[in-house]
């Protein structure tokens, strides 16, 4: 980005290549004794996500990247949060909403964890009601919160039963109309995702990304 | 080492079906594609039982593991009468890395385990220092409530004369008496479950089936993230904590060698069953798994071969881009099973090193019908073992619990009509 002064490209940077120590007490200074706007510095943040994302996506970073990214992340948005003072519609604005838990039965959770990582620092706004969620939870869950995507995640194969009767039950709830379903986890593939009945599997937390962009319109 | 013998009139089909495995580890054409059969959970299935009755009621368990093998006549089995029927031993011990049917799961769920930092970052130096006492102190009591009271035992180390008859008080306190008595009671436990086990595989040995693997090991790497720091704790000590990893990863090496050769020559059984999981090509780069996960691996299985050992991983995920490098090993000395990696192209790098086991997916055995495992075997067939690969074949990581059982039944009719 042409208008980010040299600190600034220095943080990205230090993110983007797993620089922690450095880009974290740069981060803190920026925050805390250069007052830097706390928005901005979360958009660096977010720049660099991107780096980290297209890297995951070309074979050079793997999921210690992702998830070394996101408790950078975490710890720089500790400090930055509290700083912001929002002023009325000055929100920023999500790409969607998206429910997402591990199905009944399996009590998994760490893919799900970065997926809902990825979508939260990619502009969603992310609803994680955990592990082992019976059916039922995610109807009331829809129903209240009213998601454009629901992410359905399972490790064991008994989860393939437990996600094929979460959607039919989401079905007969009469809400499958009006969202999208995908499903993810270490032994989900085509075939899974025929005999559930969702919309899109992923195998990894980049994926679930792109298809949470391709439904909510956010690339072509 | 050979499998253990089976006096009787059922020796000979025993030895039979024994030597087929031991040809595929020599790469030796066997006479016929070795079949194995790997259950836990799907027992469960099989006998109509809860999975909570396969972990509890042994005898049951014992019964339905028997009929299942007389049923489908493999070459191998794994042992079904232990962690699928451990619930009493570890209910004893207190076990918290597990939830199982009646202890956190339901009475139709199989046991799973809880992905939790056991050790912290900053412990590492505690553990390279004097490993049995962070075992004793710090490590045993975070994974089993019977362990607890051995937080208030002294430190060893540096005892000596009247200080060390002086520690010995720690023994009269309650916590740790209380401790020394569970874990009796649960050593007896664990004892009847081992009688069980032995008593099965000396049935079937008996009635002419061989064990597969009388012992098991881990990959170094996987031993401290699955089991110390957990997944989101190696993945940053890749980072953070480079060379105390690196430490930590070789001396855990040596006692896990030191002990799986102990252990194998107890059981008197040549296989070692090393199930892998974090070595899938999504896990971490090429640099990282040269540095971090293979060497110490390497080493591990060097160190099983020259004991006389045959190391059988189970590279779990898909290994594909791991094959080159996964490659350099002793010829015709292990057992590659694979969970998802492509066994077309596991064949054409490591054909001429090591025997191959596996992979019918999951997905399929689970929703498939039998009909498409028909047509899954027999594509496993001509694309490997036609081709002159030393295939065993089986599921991906054994039977998925939910597998129907017709889809069984076409697996193993589907490798004796396509290769023997």
């Amino acid at each position: 980005m042409s208008d980010w002064t040299a600190e600034e490209r220095q943080l990205v940077d230090w993110l983007a290549d797993m620089n922690e120590d450095d880009a974290l007490a740069l981060a803190k200074r920026m925050l805390l004794e250069q007052r830097k706007d706390p928005l901005r510095v979360l958009e660096l943040c977010r720049e660099a996500m991107d780096i980290v994302g297209k890297r995951f996506e070309e074979g050079e970073y793997f999921l210690p990247e992702l998830v070394l990214a996101g408790e950078m992340l975490e710890q720089i948005g500790a400090i930055a949060k509290p700083l912001i003072t929002h002023r009325p519609g000055e929100a920023p604005k999500k790409l969607g909403k998206v429910l997402i838990g591990t199905v009944h039965g399996d009590l998994h959770d760490i893919g799900k964890n970065i997926v809902s990582f990825m979508l939260d620092i990619n502009g969603f706004e992310i609803r994680d009601i955990g592990v082992d969620v019976p059916a039922q939870t995610f109807i009331d869950e829809i129903t209240s919160y009213r998601p454009d995507v629901v992410g359905l995640s399972g490790f064991l194969t008994l989860a393939f039963d437990s996600m094929k009767e979460t959607i039919a039950a989401i079905q007969g709830a009469g809400l499958r109309e009006r969202l999208k379903i995908m499903i993810g986890g270490g032994q989900i593939d085509q075939a899974v995702c025929s005999y559930t009945g969702a919309d899109a599997y992923g195998t990894n937390a980049v994926e679930a990304v792109a298809l949470c962009k391709r439904w909510s319109g956010a690339v072509a | 080492m050979s499998a253990p013998a089976a006096p009787g009139p059922n020796q000979d089909a025993h030895d039979a079906r024994w030597q087929r495995v031991l040809d595929c580890v020599a790469l030796r054409r066997p006479d016929r594609m070795p079949v194995a059969m790997y259950a836990t959970f799907w027992l469960a299935k099989y006998g109509g039982i809860s999975c909570k009755q396969l972990m509890y009621e042994v005898e049951t368990t014992r019964a339905v593991a028997e009929r299942a093998i007389l049923e489908f006549d493999p070459e191998i089995y794994n042992p079904m009468v232990l962690q699928s029927a451990s619930g009493a031993s570890l209910e004893a011990l207190g076990f918290k890395q597990l939830q199982w049917p009646g202890h956190g799961v339901g009475d139709h769920q199989p046991f799973q385990y809880l992905d939790r930092e056991y050790m912290t970052g900053d412990e590492y130096d505690d553990f390279l220092f004097d490993p049995t006492g962070f075992y004793m102190k710090k490590y045993l009591p975070r994974v089993g409530s019977a362990f607890e009271g051995l937080e208030e035992l002294p430190s060893f180390p540096g005892l000596h004369y009247f200080r060390l008859v002086g520690a010995m008080r720690a023994f009269a306190r309650p916590r740790v008496r209380e401790s020394l008595q569970r874990l009796m009671a649960a050593g007896e436990e664990v004892e009847r479950m081992m009688q069980h086990h032995f008593a099965f595989t000396d049935r079937m040995s008996a009635l002419g089936y061989p064990l597969t693997n009388g012992s098991t090991s881990i990959a170094p790497y996987d031993f401290l993230a699955d089991y110390f720091r957990g997944a989101r704790g190696v993945m940053t000590d890749l980072y953070r904590r480079k060379d105390k990893l690196l430490a930590l990863l070789d001396k855990a090496g040596e006692f896990i060698l030191r002990q799986t050769v102990a252990s194998a020559r107890s059981s008197g059984h040549p296989i070692v069953f090393i199930p892998i999981h974090w070595a899938p090509d999504a896990f971490m780069s090429d640099a990282q798994f040269r540095t971090f996960w293979w060497p110490t691996f390497r080493r591990l299985m060097v160190g099983l071969i020259d004991a006389g050992l045959v190391p059988m991983p189970l590279w779990e995920a898909d290994c594909s881009k791991r094959l080159e490098i996964i490659r350099d090993i002793p010829a015709g000395k292990c057992i590659y099973w694979f969970e998802r990696t492509d066994m077309e192209r596991a064949f054409e790098v490591l054909g001429d090193v090591t025997a191959l086991r596996g992979n019918l997916s999951p997905s399929m055995m689970t929703t498939g019908t039998p009909a498409e495992v028909d047509a899954a075997v027999k594509h496993l067939v001509d694309k490997v073992w036609a081709k002159g690969g030393n295939l065993i074949l089986d599921c991906a990581f054994g039977i998925p619990d939910e597998t129907p059982v017709e889809n069984v039944r076409a697996m193993f009719d589907a490798a004796r009509r396509y290769a023997g």
